[in-house]
């Protein structure tokens, strides 16, 4: 017999703790932006920003440095962060995996291609900086179409048909990634290449912050509003369809939508491990694994998390930057084992 | 006479391309309930989910309400019917109140995830339930579990229940509460039931699943017969009369010389 206490399933309250990290996430925004190639006192930073927000902006290297280099690298950390984890999210309620993350379904592989295109064949140069952007969304658009495809001749979405074909061509496009690299013949490239594909923000600035903001917004917007029919495709496909939910559609909404966030966060972040990986187990294990609470907290863990994890990647081995890849999978990796070590953590029926 | 509330008509169907059943035909009344009983693998479950509009039938049609049931929009359909399936394995981390509260995923807009009316509470109350309100799902016993998935499809609040083996991981008080519970709503009912007392106590009519059909439903004590035990089941058994209530009882020896 267990205890009465422990039978309970154990909550934290959405609304608080969305406050909280809301807030520390507020807070967090301009303090990130002290560290970097070379660390401010606070209170300056403190001076930029209270002139930027208040509409007359200082006219000091300082400003500069914060407001146009540090400031959009910043808020772009917040919204791939919450991007990531909102895409999380929703691979995993799509496919009822707890190992599956957004980069599961091969969009973030297509991406890849594109970019690595981009960097070792110079296609799209015409677009200048945007090249890499452009190249890594074709590459994912295309990527997400075969996968989608394919699935769905060879029997529609679902879970392990979804699994199968994003790994088998996530393994392909990594193949041909792989092989543009080796042929090209300049050393430079390749490590350029590893160092997007393990993600990185030090090409953000402001006018790169649109395309990712609009893509969160409408997948939480849309997300939130099915939000009862995805609680119900938890409880798996058949039992989701005797409550009336339209489940094809469904998983069709939210193939689109990951792919969306997954294009775009990579697109202009490269590939980012874990985040998307761990913070949706995290946030279930706050609040449950109802939508209406999993996805805010999760987007809001998430964003809060990469920031962080972005200045880890400035300041741990100056004069260089770490790729945020590797400091998400060293601080991941742990975090994750102990998540799915704790013996009361099962996701879904199995796992 | 009005249309029968739930019917079907010369339906085949099968797990895949493999046909199981074939010339099914069942009419069954409003508020009356129906108890399907056949050995192991006989197609039972395969017939619920066609009756449920889980599967396509083969062949045939099944009609809710004179109405073919594949033209009944899916939220309308839930509304109308509710299932409980055998195999269901609900998220570990999910409470009870939330998984009993997806039953009211019909009658409310996608957008809203809260259970604001109480319908959840209510339904678990109803089968004795309560306590287990915020309970995790994987703190429940397999018993528990099945109680707490009809209490989903009460707060569904249909007026056609499609039950698969609700009685299964029940100990004996619950078996008969759960099935009285269900009588005590009123609403047609269509179940698969292994315990022939039970399909006999608490259904109006039996329909016997076996050998590829489904025969016509008729009341219990016409249809369980020592004979249909030997002929479908392989099992010897007598009928024997309780001493005090008067009812009479299938009694099973599978020993031949008990006959």
């Amino acid at each position: 017999m267990t205890s009465a206490a422990t039978e309970v399933a154990r909550r934290v309250p959405s609304a608080p703790l969305l406050l909280v990290v809301g807030t520390a996430l507020l807070v967090s925004l301009p303090v990130a932006t002290v560290w970097g190639t070379t660390t401010l006192e606070l209170a300056v930073v403190v001076d930029v920003w209270r002139a930027r927000l208040g509409g007359a902006p200082l006219a000091s290297s300082a400003d500069t440095i914060v407001w146009n280099i540090r400031a959009p690298r910043v808020v772009l950390a917040a919204l791939v962060g919450a991007a990531l984890a909102v895409a999380g999210t929703v691979v995993q309620t799509l496919v009822r995996n707890p190992l599956a993350d957004p980069y599961l379904l091969g969009v973030s592989a297509g991406a890849s291609v594109g970019a690595t295109a981009v960097l070792t064949l110079g296609v799209l140069s015409v677009l200048g900086t945007w090249a890499l952007t452009a190249g890594a969304m074709t590459g994912a658009v295309l990527a997400a179409l075969v996968v989608f495809g394919i699935t769905l001749a060879q029997g529609g979405l679902t879970p392990l048909r979804l699994v199968l074909t994003g790994t088998v061509l996530a393994s392909a496009f990594s193949a041909l990634a792989s092989y543009l690299v080796f042929r090209s013949e300049e050393p430079q490239v390749a490590q350029g290449v590893l160092f997007w594909l393990l993600g990185s923000l030090a090409r953000a600035a402001w006018d790169q912050l649109l395309l990712p903001a609009l893509a969160l917004a409408v997948a939480v917007v849309v997300l939130v509003a099915v939000r009862g029919w995805l609680d119900g495709l938890l409880a798996g496909a058949d039992v989701a369809r005797s409550l009336g939910v339209p489940v094809r559609q469904l998983r069709v909404l939210l193939f689109v939508l990951q792919a969306l966030l997954v294009g775009v966060t990579v697109a202009v972040a490269g590939g980012i491990g874990f985040v998307g990986l761990v913070v949706p187990h995290l946030a279930r294990m706050l609040v449950g694994p109802l939508h209406g609470r999993v996805l805010p907290v999760a987007a809001l863990l998430g964003a809060l998390f990469l920031v962080w994890v972005d200045v880890a990647a400035r300041v741990l081995a100056p004069p260089q930057e770490i790729p945020l890849g590797v400091v998400t999978g060293i601080v991941g990796a742990p975090v994750f084992l102990l998540l799915l070590g704790r013996r009361r953590y099962r996701f879904g029926g199995e796992a | 006479m009005s249309a029968p509330h739930l019917a079907a008509r010369g339906v085949a169907c099968g797990r895949g391309r493999r046909p199981v059943l074939t010339g099914v035909d069942l009419a069954v009344r409003r508020g009356s309930r129906l108890a399907l009983v056949g050995p192991n693998g006989a197609g039972k479950s395969t017939l619920l989910r066609v009756l449920a509009g889980l599967d396509a039938p083969h062949a045939g049609v099944v009609e809710l309400d004179g109405r073919a049931l594949r033209a009944v929009p899916a939220r309308e359909r839930a509304r109308r019917l509710a299932v409980v399936s055998q195999h269901e394995l609900p998220p570990a981390d999910l409470q009870v109140r939330e998984l009993v509260a997806l039953g009211r995923l019909p009658h409310r807009s996608p957008w809203r995830s809260d259970d604001a009316d109480g319908h959840a509470d209510a339904a678990l109350e109803r089968l004795g339930l309560g306590h287990l309100a915020g309970r995790a799902v994987d703190h429940l016993s397999g018993g528990e579990l099945r109680r707490v998935l009809v209490a989903r499809a009460l707060a569904q609040e249909a007026e056609v229940l499609l039950l698969d083996e609700p009685t299964n991981h029940l100990d004996l008080r619950h078996q008969h509460e759960l099935l009285a519970a269900v009588r005590e709503l009123g609403v047609t009912v269509v179940a698969a039931i292994h315990d022939l007392d039970l399909a006999g106590r608490y259904f109006d009519d039996v329909a016997v699943v076996d050998a590829g059909s489904v025969s016509a439903p008729a009341p219990a004590a016409d249809v369980l017969t020592p004979a249909l035990l030997a002929d479908v089941f392989g099992v010897a058994a007598v009928r024997l009369q309780h001493p005090v209530t008067g009812r009479w009882h299938l009694v099973v020896d599978p020993e031949e010389n008990a006959r």
